[in-house]
């Protein structure tokens, strides 16, 4: 049995649908990330989750109970929101003991628990602190262990890092991954921001508009996205219009107006006939001079028009025949050379035909 | 530092002068060793004595003080249930309903309020109906301060605090009210200082039985200015200015919310 699941769950207000016949149903020990643009009804779910919200329609379920008529205390889990919410008139050590002591726990005990959370999160110097004296990160860290200090089955974290800086980000996220693997609570992670959700959950669940796109493990939605906003949504790709012209053995053969025919992998079971877009990402495109990687069976000629440097990887913006443009992604992987191509150079775009995909949607 | 025009020290000077030269006559005045309100004479105590042996003095003293902390005690009650459902449930309406008697002329108020006691509740005018027409206006006063308090704070809070195991009863007696306590002391001083010192909806509510200071100090003015009214107007005046005071060190916006 799932640890949670919802079953056809919808929130509206007023005519908007906020979140729109979602199903889901989360396992035991899983960093489940719900990932999707602002307003796509994530926080919705999690209140819902948590109890300070009622769906319209549809059930949530927690060991297969109704949660309809259990009041928000009164559901093992707790939730990390993303303003921290410390209670700013209790120090550091009694916020962290304050779900302990709304369970009755000893205050021995408390005393001990609230000594270990604080060492496990690093703080044990700010016990006494009072939260509006700490920084940004400690704050976050104080509201992670206050809502793990009495164990939940299941944690809900409302963009907790959305207010950290880059660097401090980076290293709460391997905080984060440690914690629940340590501690083996169930997370459910709500964030917009998609390499932080391609780094840290087991499973995504793509959002849009109130509704899932895509249920997935990181890689799938990555290297295969379901339809065209999730490939849109998640990392940089080249989406090309096209017609499926025909099925051979395992390939697909492609039309793209202006460009030809190209070969992409059959993996759907779409019709010839179809349209749809040919996807691929910049880094499976082979970019070099015009004479290179003539023995690929899908490549074009093409004049680079822009280029971004970012120091590992330079990206480039290559215009082909017909006027599209694609982008390519080469490592700088060679010493003292920072790119390989000038703008205005004349270059070539190849790729195998096992890369890249054709979406129907 | 901008430098200030000598024009607006000036101004702000006159007006202070305006404002307190008249209190500080009623102060000096009741020191005063003369029966009359005339000249200086010489330093005493006397009118203060007289003062404590004025039986109808300390009894509408006793009156006063008795209306105003039950009033107080009661209006802050109601008025933070008020403030913190206005903050918390965003109504429209119950706002203006609840701070509508704070901006109603006062006359307008004491006159619709007798009517009630008398045509609707067929209450015999006394300690209860003054009593009651000051819980009315104190209320208002309350909800503001208390709610100006809330609207600082971030919401999620609240939440947090259910979300951790807490009751809706704990998450008001835990969080919720530690953190609007220096509102609620405040609305409570002000709501005493405005009931001590009422006259006119006192005048319309308290019939002819009971008698307040204000009441009291004005029915012996109506035969002359002596300088025991001196008197009892300066312990007034006292009490009110420490109120004031307490009430604004418990919370800054009660300068402000008053406006
Ligand atoms: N109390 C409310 N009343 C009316 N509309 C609401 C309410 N709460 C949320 N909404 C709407 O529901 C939609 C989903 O909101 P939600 O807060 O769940 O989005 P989100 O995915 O968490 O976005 P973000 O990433 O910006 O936090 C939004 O369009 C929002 O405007
Ligand atoms: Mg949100």
């Amino acid at each position: 049995m799932p640890l949670l699941e919802l079953r056809n769950v919808s929130r509206h207000y007023g005519r908007l649908s906020a979140v729109d016949n979602v199903s889901l149903s989360i396992e035991a020990g899983e960093f489940f990330t719900l990932l999707g643009p602002s307003g796509c009804g994530k926080t919705t779910i999690l209140r819902m989750i948590a109890g300070f919200d009622a769906p319209d329609t549809g059930q949530i379920l927690l060991d297969g109970q109704d949660l309809a008529d259990t009041p928000p205390e009164r559901r093992p889990l707790h939730t990390v929101f993303q303003s921290y919410a410390l209670f700013p008139h209790l120090s550091v050590a009694e916020n962290i003991e304050f779900p302990l002591k709304m369970a009755q726990v000893a205050a021995s005990e408390r005393a001990r628990r609230v000594r270990e959370t604080l060492e496990a999160v690093s703080l044990s110097d700010k016990a006494d602190a009072m939260p509006q004296q700490l920084s940004g990160g400690q704050q976050q860290r104080v509201a992670l262990a206050r809502a793990l200090v009495n164990q939940p089955r299941l944690l809900l974290l409302d963009e907790p890092l959305a207010a950290l800086d880059h660097k401090l980000r980076e290293q709460m996220q391997m905080e984060l991954i440690g914690l629940q693997r340590d501690l083996g609570i169930t997370f459910v992670f709500v964030t917009h921001h998609q390499p932080e959700a391609l780094a840290l959950s087991h499973r995504i669940a793509v959002m849009n508009q109130g509704h899932v796109e895509q249920l997935d493990e990181p890689s799938k939605i990555y290297a295969a996205p379901r339809n065209r906003f999730v490939a849109h949504f998640i990392g940089d790709i080249n989406l090309l219009d096209c017609t499926l012209l025909a099925r051979e053995n395992d390939q697909l053969r492609l039309a793209i107006p202006g460009l030809g025919e190209i070969l992409a992998p059959a993996h759907t079971t779409a019709q010839p006939g179809q349209t749809g877009a040919f996807a691929i990402r910049p880094e499976q495109m082979l970019i070099g001079d015009p004479a290179q990687h003539r023995d690929l069976p899908n490549r074009r000629d093409g004049v680079v028009r822009e280029l971004l440097y970012s120091g590992d990887v330079t990206t480039y913006k290559v215009e082909l025949a017909n006027g599209l443009h694609i982008q390519a992604l080469l490592a700088n992987v060679k010493p003292g050379l920072v790119q390989f191509f000038e703008v205005g150079d004349a270059v070539s775009v190849a790729w195998p035909a096992d890369a890249g995909l054709f979406l129907d949607a | 530092m901008r430098k200030t025009s000598p024009w607006l020290w000036l101004s702000a000077l006159l007006v202070c002068l305006f404002l307190y030269i008249p209190l500080a006559v009623v102060v000096v005045y009741s020191f005063n060793d003369s029966r009359l309100n005339a000249e200086w004479v010489g330093f005493t105590w006397h009118w203060y004595q007289v003062l404590l042996h004025d039986e109808e003095m300390l009894q509408a003293a006793a009156n006063s003080i008795f209306i105003a902390i039950c009033a107080s005690l009661i209006a802050t009650t109601l008025g933070t249930m008020a403030g913190i459902a206005i903050q918390r449930y965003k109504l429209r309406l119950l706002p203006v309903l609840t701070i509508t008697p704070v901006a109603m002329p006062e006359i307008l108020l004491g006159v619709s309020l007798l009517l009630f006691f008398i045509q609707v509740l067929h209450l015999t005018l006394g300690l209860l109906s003054v009593l009651i027409a000051h819980i009315t206006f104190c209320i208002g006063f309350v909800a503001i301060v208390v709610r100006a308090r809330l609207a600082g704070m971030d919401e999620s809070i609240f939440e947090a605090a259910r979300d951790l195991g807490a009751t809706p009863w704990q998450t008001f007696r835990l969080i919720t009210l530690p953190l609007i306590m220096p509102a609620v002391v405040a609305g409570a001083l002000m709501s005493f200082t405005l009931s001590i010192d009422d006259f006119v909806i006192t005048f319309f509510t308290a019939g002819v039985g009971v008698s307040t200071l204000p009441l009291q100090i004005y029915s012996m003015i109506k035969i002359a200015v002596t300088p025991e009214v001196n008197a009892v107007s300066t312990l007034l005046m006292l009490l009110t200015l420490g109120m004031i005071m307490l009430a604004t060190r418990f919370d800054k916006s009660v300068l402000r919310g008053q406006g």
